[in-house]
């Protein structure tokens, strides 16, 4: 890399990273301070077969449980995205056996209806508030829940965006539901039964299999590459 | 000086930078960017193929020798099935599980088979949306021409010209299935301007497009019972040893066994190749990209087209150190979000094609107008909080809660403080070659998504790669269907392995590297 005299890099200083004494799954080891839970674990010389996803936080594969130094509460999060420190103590959730409803989302006669019929114990909730605690994308589950019973099936899929389905919600459960699954249900319904669906993309289809755009593509399709070159060139 | 102090200037400029409008390059000034600055053009990091369908091609170091590779199989091993079906799908991201809907929808008996877990791809993780020319003002047409500027010209026209017209209608199958994009008040699709392309086209669902498709894609294959063999990495295709693709040899990850699966058709759907960390960039892949369709389909002797040519997208995290190599939604850009040099010079048009982008921020690093960081790594900025004060506050909240939430828990707020980037590997151009059907040369053995080669040509469009997985997935699922009912399952056989291996012995034999690669190897050797 050439460097001028007004180069504006600041130096780096060396980075030595400072080494944090944690625990995974009960057993101690030294890893330097601030990688991600994940690369604990490797720098460990822990092969993770289960347990790695996307490694972006979007596909929760790696939902963690977490304890910091001295403080008795286990806390949750996703491993890729938490960085270790002293103290830390942490292992991983196991795929958790929530049973999910199977249905046809679109041959649906009454989805608010249904609901109940899907998983049963959505309306048993009993305010406990576990699952909110446990969620690490901070979604408030337990509103979330209360409000799919109460068919606001518009908020629940809004607030469940978000959501990973890392399932952390579910074993905390003393209802035995499992939030993240009756959301999905909620939202899919949302989108396939309550959201308006958009004329301009009916009426594209319609225009394609009608062939309105059958002259430009001949014209198009038949140029040489010189041609097309100058015309993409063209496109603003 | 520490990383806040080095921020000043951002902020210090914004006002300045908001008065000017930068133009995008000319066609020779870009080609003159890109040969001097992009990734793909350093010669050092390519050979040619020594042998199979691509001999003398060249391709990176990293790719070429997993392509010449010895499989972890003995070609004598006895291949009696454990599974059967009418089509075998490798692969549970975005084109898998469309392939496997598709399939299943049309009668066909269906096994899905994914290293991970079902859904676990880099399908999951797509932000930026999904390209679909549903705008009164767009057309089909018009997003085939702003592809084919974006991939050099280099594109397949009969592969683009079939996704461009089927997009309509595969979005129309996503909301119906309950996909929730992103509405006007009039209860259109809204779509967003995305870089490189001429009209507004991106469908989103706010910066968890690819999420939300995936969640009721996932779902789907579930409620409608497909056949799932999850941590089952696909090792070696079987053949009949005269050109047609017959089933599979799986590895069971949580028990190291062979699992032979025949079946009339295969579906190869494994996605790209990030965790490969082409010379030496980080990745903003998920943890399974690591090419091994490309090697299953290379050993069967299917060609490949375009391995010369990968895309750095140009934003991925270089700061904090926990999300080097994520990406940084091209959505901030798209929105208005400025890049800025050391100076506090805006460098480039940000809504230039990727390539593009990412040699420009190369250069401003290489020239010494990068920003580096307490690790060592050297980045420029992306102005975040600008978007704020274009669109008003909150517009970051509200727009990007994905990435808001990747940050803030680093104690970093985006709205507040501007992003530190440098271009992160992000997408394989190229693949297995395929016509418009998704078969690739070899019969009966279809490839679809990112695995696939030719439709972007030499640099994908933003957008374009959702698209990509449905329709193809779509296509694959339906042709590997309608032929099972008419054809018998084929013999399973390692011919194809014997030659390959005959092959590799006159080349003088292999570098000892077993391939596919399956996971990468993170684990530090310990003792």
């Amino acid at each position: 890399m050439t460097q001028n005299d007004d180069n504006l890099i600041d130096q780096p200083e060396v980075l030595k990273p400072r080494m944090v004494t944690i625990e995974i799954s009960g057993k101690q080891y030294t890893v330097p301070e601030g990688i991600t839970v994940i690369k604990a674990m490797w720098y460990a010389g822990q092969e993770v077969v289960r347990g790695v996803g996307c490694l972006g936080g979007f596909c929760g594969a790696c939902a963690t449980y977490y304890r910091t130094k001295d403080d008795p509460k286990v806390k949750t999060c996703l491993a890729c995205q938490t960085a270790v420190q002293d103290g830390m103590s942490f292992t991983m959730m196991p795929p958790f056996p929530a049973r999910k409803a199977i249905y046809d989302i679109r041959t649906l006669q009454d989805p608010k209806q249904d609901l109940f019929n899907l998983y049963p114990e959505a309306p048993l909730c009993r305010n406990c508030n576990a699952c909110t605690e446990a969620c690490p994308q901070k979604i408030d589950v337990r509103e979330g829940v209360w409000k799919a019973v109460f068919g606001d099936f518009q908020s629940v899929s809004d607030m469940f965006m978000d959501c990973v389905m890392c399932g952390m919600c579910t074993p905390v459960c003393i209802a035995d539901i499992a939030p993240n699954l009756v959301a999905l249900y909620v939202s899919r319904a949302q989108g396939a039964h309550f959201t308006e669906k958009p004329a301009g993309l009916e009426t594209r289809i319609k225009e394609i299999k009608e062939g309105r755009f059958d002259d430009e593509w001949n014209r198009i399709l038949s140029m040489n590459g010189q041609e097309l070159t100058e015309l993409c060139a063209k496109v603003k | 000086m520490n990383i806040h102090a080095l921020q000043q200037i951002v902020h210090q400029t914004r006002d300045a930078r908001r008065k000017q409008t930068f133009p995008r390059l000319s066609p020779g000034d870009r080609d003159q960017l890109i040969h001097k600055y992009h990734p793909d053009y350093r010669a050092s990091a390519y050979r040619p193929l020594r042998f199979g369908p691509n001999e003398g091609e060249k391709t990176v170091v990293e790719l070429a020798t997993l392509l010449e590779g010895d499989s972890p199989i003995d070609h004598r091993i006895d291949l009696i099935p454990h599974h059967q079906a009418d089509v075998l799908v490798i692969g549970g991201g975005g084109a898998g599980c469309a392939a496997a809907l598709h399939a299943q929808e049309a009668g066909a008996k269906v096994i899905l088979a994914t290293k991970l877990r079902l859904g676990d791809s880099n399908s999951v993780m797509a932000q930026g949306g999904m390209q679909v020319s549903v705008a009164p003002e767009d057309s089909p047409v018009t997003h085939f021409l702003d592809t084919l500027k974006g991939g050099h010209m280099e594109n397949d026209h009969h592969l683009l010209k079939v996704m461009v017209e089927e997009g309509p209608s595969i979005a129309k199958w996503l909301i119906d299935l309950g996909v929730l994009f992103d509405r006007q008040a009039d209860g259109n699709l809204h779509v967003k301007k995305g870089g490189g392309s001429s009209k507004p086209r991106l469908l989103t669902c706010s910066d968890y497009t690819g999420l939300e498709i995936m969640r009721v894609l996932k779902d789907e294959v579930i409620n409608r019972k497909i056949q799932l063999l999850e941590f089952c990495a696909a090792v070696e295709l079987l053949g009949d040893g005269d050109g047609t693709c017959t089933g599979a040899v799986l590895k069971d990850l949580d028990n190291q066994q062979y699992v032979v699966v025949a079946a009339k058709s295969v579906i190869v759907a494994t996605g790209g190749i990030g965790r490969l960390h082409i010379q030496g960039f980080p990745t903003s892949n998920h943890y399974g990209a690591t090419g091994d369709g490309l090697c299953l389909c290379y050993r069967i002797g299917a060609k490949l087209s375009h391995i010369d040519t990968f895309q750095y997208h140009p934003s991925g995290a270089v700061y904090p150190e926990q999300l080097v190599g994520a990406l940084v939604t091209e959505g901030i850009r798209s929105e208005g979000g400025h890049l800025v040099n050391a100076k506090g010079e805006r460098f480039v048009n940000e809504l230039d094609t990727r390539d593009v982008v990412s040699s420009s921020i190369i250069r401003e690093c290489e020239e010494g107008r990068g920003i580096r960081t307490m690790s060592g790594r050297v980045g420029v900025w992306l102005d975040t909080p600008l978007l704020d004060m274009e669109h008003g506050p909150g517009t970051v909240e509200k727009h990007f809660p994905a990435m808001v939430r990747q940050f803030e828990r680093f104690g970093i707020d985006i709205s507040k403080e501007p992003v530190l980037i440098y271009p992160t590997l992000h997408y394989q151009n190229g693949g297995v070659k395929i016509d418009t059907n998704s078969e690739t040369e070899v019969n009966n053995l279809f490839v679809a998504g990112e695995a696939s080669g030719g439709l972007h040509g030499r640099n994908r469009l933003m957008g374009n790669s959702l698209l990509d997985l449905m329709v193809f997935g779509k296509r694959a699922g339906l042709t590997a269907a309608a032929r099972a009912g008419s054809m018998k399952q084929g013999k399973l056989t390692l011919k194809h392995l014997e030659r390959f291996r005959a092959e590799a012995k006159k080349h003088g034999d292999l570098s000892g590297v077993v391939s596919p690669m399956i996971l990468p190897a993170y684990t530090r050797k310990v003792g």
